[in-house]
């Protein structure tokens, strides 16, 4: 099924950030967001996660089909990388994470608590957490932030192998992955009239 | 469901996850409530009922501002959100973690406690069964008074302030059962009432939990 936005409007803290957003996603497609900080990417990401409601518009086909990468990879510093990994595979109903550590190269970290793991380990374990989740949408901020270059390639071979499952990608990032994708660049849907009549909004 | 209780009675376990922190405060402020009040063993038996409670009230109260920030700050809680996992569920089992983690240690150690105060024996049966029923009410509440205030800088102090209002109905009806049974009066009415209370709270509490937690995560 594609993933269908049209006419997306979205806001962070009560205020608009971005408007008129329309795009299609088939199976094997991904979507690359561009634009500057504060342009409201992270935002977008997290309105397609179902993490907060659409402004105005639609999105058809992500309801609870999306894993989500934030910025922050969600680890508990004194459980092991299996233990953590394990953990968001049984969250998902999956068993087998053997597949996740072997894409990242997490098996010799196998045991090691995730407080000890270097940041670009981490951010590896917080990617492989999403090869666990079975989900077909990914939506990932920035997922490449502190990965060398072996990691990051190591990544792109990731997205590629979900596209080619049938999967999706949406991601903001601004290097280059190599990967097949159309590229949104968010700052032309910037909000142009902040509404201030959403008052709860901004107090909630 | 599981797997998230596991998760979070094996991080409480390990090394810095508060486990035992609730329990060495019981203790000390039941052991000092003797130094400050005196040794005089008919007050001190008397009042020992409602020390306990006060207690393990405290004792409880000490370890919900880490019941659902810590989960926010590394972005989990973001994540279990967006998982297959109903929120409300993920609330329940993060309060009935909380519970075994802190509710029910309490409620294995306050007759060991009660000796120090002096508690009558009739009154040992009665504390245990008052805390039994009332502990869990104070993991639930708590939890809905961690989601309100989950991602707040310092929300440890609000949060405190929020929930020792809402623990009052427990607080009057669990110390009520346990000074009734102390005294060897007739105790079934406010266990009753107390029981009334923890069940209502399991019941509905969970739902304005994961609601509040909804709005707080946008």
């Amino acid at each position: 099924m594609d993933l269908t936005v049209r006419d997306l409007a979205v806001a962070r803290g009560g205020v608009p950030v971005l408007e008129g957003i329309c795009f299609d996603l088939s199976p094997g497609q991904a979507v690359v967001l561009r634009g500057p900080n504060g342009a409201g990417k992270t935002t977008l990401l997290r309105t397609l996660a179902g993490l907060q409601p659409p402004l105005a518009g639609t999105i058809r086909g992500a309801e609870d089909r999306v894993a989500y990468a934030a910025h922050a990879d969600g680890l508990k510093p004194t459980l092991s990388v299996v233990e953590n990994l394990r953990f968001w595979a049984r969250v998902f109903g999956h068993r087998d994470i053997a597949p996740a550590l072997t894409a990242y190269a997490l098996s010799d970290l196998a045991e090691r608590p995730a407080g000890a793991l270097s940041a670009g380990q981490k951010r590896r374990l917080g990617l492989a957490r999403m090869l666990v989740t079975g989900r077909t949408i990914w939506a990932m901020d920035e997922p490449t932030v502190s990965l060398d270059r072996d990691a990051t390639a190591q990544f792109a071979d990731a997205v590629r192998g979900h596209l080619a499952g049938g999967g999706m990608a949406v991601m903001a990032t601004h290097i280059d992955l190599g990967l097949d994708a159309q590229v949104l660049d968010v700052a032309g849907y910037k909000a142009r009239i902040p509404a201030w009549d959403d008052t709860d909004e901004a107090f909630l | 469901m599981i797997a998230l209780l596991l998760r979070d009675l094996r991080l409480a376990l390990r090394a810095g996850g508060g486990f035992g922190l609730g329990l060495a405060f019981f203790l000390i402020v039941t052991v000092m409530v003797p130094f400050s009040v005196g040794p005089q063993s008919a007050l001190l038996s008397s009042i020992a009922p409602g020390v306990l409670w006060l207690g393990a009230l405290l004792a409880c109260l000490l370890s919900l501002d880490r019941l659902l920030a810590l989960d926010w700050e590394d972005g989990s809680l973001d994540l279990l959100a967006t998982a297959p996992l109903p929120l409300e569920g993920v609330v329940s089992v993060k309060a009935l973690a909380h519970w075994i983690t802190t509710g029910l240690p309490l409620v294995l150690a306050a007759p060991v406690l009660g000796v120090l105060l002096n508690l009558p024996a009739q009154g040992f049966l009665w504390i245990v069964v008052s805390l039994a029923l009332g502990t869990p009410a104070l993991s639930v509440i708590g939890t809905f008074g961690a989601a309100l205030t989950v991602g707040l800088k310092r929300g440890g102090l609000l949060l405190s302030l929020l929930v020792m209002p809402l623990y009052v109905p427990t607080l009057i009806f669990g110390a009520e059962v346990a000074r009734r049974g102390a005294q060897g009066m007739d105790a079934i009415t406010p266990m009753l009432m107390l029981a009334g209370i923890s069940a209502g709270a399991i019941a509905l509490l969970p739902f304005a939990s994961a609601a509040v937690l909804r709005v707080n995560l946008r």
